[in-house]
């Protein structure tokens, strides 16, 4: 309060230096209360959340979360993560997206294509399933980091056929890449043939009459490649092969080779290894909810 | 109320001022032992009537018919809520009459609150704290609290009595009534507050009947409840010790801003105030012996919703109400004296100096920032555009190569409807050679649904050999039907080609 006229102003009644003091303005007592609140607001909130340390321990409180795990019910004392992980489980946007998944689950692969916010719903859960399961092999955005590793599957070029069916169908029993090595059976200058027509095929600079001769082994019985890669050189998708006529190359790395020498020796590489690839069967693994969203995003992926 | 022309001159003079005893009573004690916390010294405000007071029943009526009634305001919106006023923070939009504002809209709020900063500021530079005195909530609130504990318990002398005399039954029922009062109050103050975040008419049937969320009851416990202590019981203790403006107002003064102030000369003479005494009765035999006008009623005193005595000059807990000038108005008319004793003036008429300059830098500069602002929100908010493109490339994997050699790029398209129709898109790309294949699967017309947004994956395919560089600049348009009368919206991304 200010000063009164004709009142003296109180002080503390300390005097330093013999007359220097200090007034007294005091604090309102409601203020003194409200610091004692906040006193019992600390003892309540000891109470009830974890506090204070006591050697390697603490105190927990008597607040209490409870959450799946394990398919078992987890009561534990009031954390952050407990809350986190109670959230995930049962919050309301958890809910909101599981009622959501039940409309997606239900419908036909081509409701889902033809409904862009199922489409996107989709492309969201399947964006981290892909990411815990298969990006491990074909890379985050399903388009691994060089060729040669395994298959991409953003381009429009499919080993084992890319309509739904086959895609699911490859999600859920898995596949085994084979071509035999061809390096003991045919010989260098063999393998040299036969991957200059195989260039050829996809419309690479080559050498003619090796190419003619390689064509020889490819279409006859020497090296039989016609069998998996049919005489037109497109590929059987029923055994996975590889359509050779085309711009897109799997295993050998004809695209960033720089030379013609050099994209030679990749086709012959191949030829000479063979090609051992395996992909692993999800059913039993991923929920058939799962491996349906995995299939609508694997084919939207696709060209 | 009684007429303070008849009542207040004769009626007043056998009051103390209350304000001063404990103060005396403190330093009694302090004699030994300092006190260092003081309790409150209840404040009981004498009514007043004049035109501040006329004046700022009408800005409280206007200001409490726009709270209460807001919520209840029924809109016709073609999608959404229909409520006029509607915080949908669940549904992320703020309904606003006719405007609806999206999450992407959040920096008209940094403007509006820039509006509101530099309002204050040129308000308070030009006329002081005017906001405290006529707008402030919680002058507001307790207005109509002290005005419901006159309605109950009577007038300031009436008060004081009651708040003297030992509990019995007939103060037990006027106090209990009182506070019954202002916990409706306040009750009415919360429940209104929280229909502003939700559909009023089913909100407080929900409400009624346990079936409103959980934040619901929270806030409007929360504000039931501070309204209750702050307009109740706190009151000017909450301008004093806690309003940070109240702290901070003093550097936007000058010696030109309007303040409630007292004419000291003409009030004091030379000889200082005296009661209306033998003698002392008329101006003339006043200025005669040097007395000044001021007969020392304390009507300004009482009925300070402060507590403070304007005589002493400007002080930290005047929140320029006023209620002080229309009570020495009142006084100065039953004498037949000139009014303005009390008046708004300024620190410069105060020391004798000119009538207060309104047309000062500061307040201009305060204007013209303020008009900048305004204009800038308006712009902004006319130009609000009727849905959101966005354009982000794919980055991983950046390219594809199809089987017939030409490189792809992924894209993802978020699109939201700001607006409350159907609306149909079709998407173009401007800047890529041609040849250049815009693919959105069977999204190549999409419609949203008002206020709906969606996410589109596309992909553009191009034949390398079309252009040199690396990164080509393209324009993804997204263009709505010819009879929507939109714009198209454009966004800018980018094409990239590997090396060869």
């Amino acid at each position: 309060m200010a000063d009164e006229k004709g009142k003296s102003v109180q002080t503390t009644g300390h005097a330093w230096d013999g007359d220097l003091q200090e007034f007294n303005n005091p604090l309102p007592r409601w203020w003194l209360w409200s610091f004692y609140g906040t006193v019992v607001f600390a003892i309540i909130y000891w109470l009830i959340y974890p506090a204070w340390p006591i050697a390697d321990s603490y105190t927990k409180g008597f607040g209490t979360v409870s959450y799946q795990s394990g398919g078992k019910e987890v009561t534990r004392h009031w954390n952050t993560r407990a809350e986190l992980l109670q959230d995930l489980q049962s919050g309301s946007e958890t809910l909101k997206q599981q009622a959501y998944l039940q409309k997606v689950a239900a419908a036909s692969y081509d409701d889902i294509a033809n409904d862009p916010e199922m489409s996107a719903f989709t492309q969201s859960m399947a964006k981290v399933l892909f990411a815990d399961n298969c990006a491990a092999c074909h890379g985050i955005g399903g388009s691994p980091a060089r060729i040669g590793q395994y298959p991409n599957l953003r381009d429009d070029a499919w080993l084992w056929g890319g309509d739904i069916a086959q895609i699911e169908q490859t999600i859920e029993q898995g596949r085994n890449g084979f071509m035999p090595a061809f390096g003991e059976v045919l010989g260098d200058a063999k393998i040299e043939q036969v991957a200059s027509y195989v260039l050829g095929l996809s419309g690479h600079q080559v050498d003619a009459a090796k190419a003619e001769a390689g064509r020889a082994i490819f279409q006859g019985q020497e090296g039989g490649c016609f069998y998996c890669h049919t005489t037109s050189g497109k590929g059987l998708p029923s055994q996975g092969a590889a359509n050779l006529t085309d711009a897109i190359w799997t295993v050998a790395d004809v695209p960033g080779a720089a030379t013609d020498a050099d994209r030679l020796k990749a086709v012959e590489a191949v030829i000479r290894e063979g090609i051992q690839r395996q992909m692993p069967g999800w059913k039993g693994r991923l929920s058939t909810t799962e491996i349906k969203l995995l299939t609508a995003y694997v084919h939207s992926l696709g060209s | 109320m009684p007429d303070p022309r008849g009542v207040a001159p004769t009626g007043l003079k056998h009051e103390e001022h209350d304000r001063p005893v404990t103060v005396e009573t403190t330093m009694q004690q302090a004699d030994s032992q300092p006190q260092l916390y003081a309790a409150r010294t209840a404040i009981h405000p004498r009514s007043v009537n004049g035109r501040f007071r006329r004046l700022k029943w009408a800005v409280l009526i206007v200001a409490y018919g726009v709270y209460f009634l807001l919520p209840w305001l029924r809109w016709e919106r073609g999608v959404g809520a229909n409520q006029a006023v509607l915080f949908d923070v669940a549904g992320r939009k703020f309904y606003l009459f006719d405007l609806v504002v999206h999450p992407q809209d959040i920096f008209w709020l940094a403007g509006l609150l820039m509006i509101a900063a530099y309002l204050l500021f040129f308000v308070t530079g030009l006329a002081g704290r005017v906001f405290c005195g006529y707008f402030c909530f919680q002058t507001l609130w307790t207005d109509v609290y002290i005005l419901i504990e006159r309605l109950i318990q009577g007038e300031r002398p009436a008060r004081l009595r009651l708040a003297r005399q030992p509990w019995d039954a007939a103060k037990l029922v006027k106090m209990g009534l009182t506070h019954l009062l202002w916990l409706a109050t306040a009750f009415a103050t919360g429940l209104t507050f929280v229909l502003y975040w939700g559909d009023a008419p089913v909100l407080v049937r929900e409400f009624f009947t346990g079936g409103a969320p959980f934040s619901a009851y929270a806030t409007a416990l929360f504000v039931t409840s501070t309204t209750y202590v702050m307009a109740g019981v706190a009151r000017e203790q909450v301008c004093t010790y806690m309003c940070p403006y109240a702290r901070f107002q003093a550097v936007m003064f000058d010696r030109d801003t309007l303040i409630v102030s007292y004419d000291h000369s003409r009030g004091e003479g030379w000889k200082g105030r005296a009661k209306l005494g033998r003698d002392l009765k008329t101006r003339e035999q006043r200025h005669a012996v040097g007395v000044g006008d001021c007969i020392d009623c304390g009507y300004c005193v009482q009925v300070c919703p402060t507590g403070i005595d304007i005589r002493d000059g400007l002080q930290i807990q005047c929140i320029s109400c006023a209620l002080c000038i229309d009570a020495c108005d009142t006084i100065m008319d039953s004498l037949g004296w000139e009014r303005g004793l009390v008046a708004y003036g300024s620190q410069r008429v105060a020391e004798g100096g000119e009538k207060a300059r309104l047309l000062r830098p500061k307040v201009i500069g305060y204007a013209a920032v303020l008009v900048v602002a305004i204009g800038l929100l308006a712009w902004s908010v006319s130009r609000q555009a009727p849905f959101d493109l966005t354009v982000a490339q794919v980055r991983q994997p950046i390219f594809t190569r199809l089987s017939d050699g030409r490189i792809q790029n992924s894209y993802e398209i978020k699109i939201n409807n700001k607006t409350d129709r159907i609306l149909a898109l079709h998407f173009v790309i401007d800047g890529l050679p041609a040849g250049a294949e815009l693919d959105l699967g069977r999204f190549s017309q999409v419609k949203l649904n008002p206020e709906q947004r969606l996410r589109l994956a596309a992909k553009v395919r191009l034949m390398p050999k079309d252009f040199d560089g690396q990164s080509h600049p393209f324009e993804l348009t997204a263009v709505p039907d010819s009879g929507s009368g939109l714009q198209p919206v454009a966004h800018p991304s980018v094409f990239y080609v590997p090396a060869e």
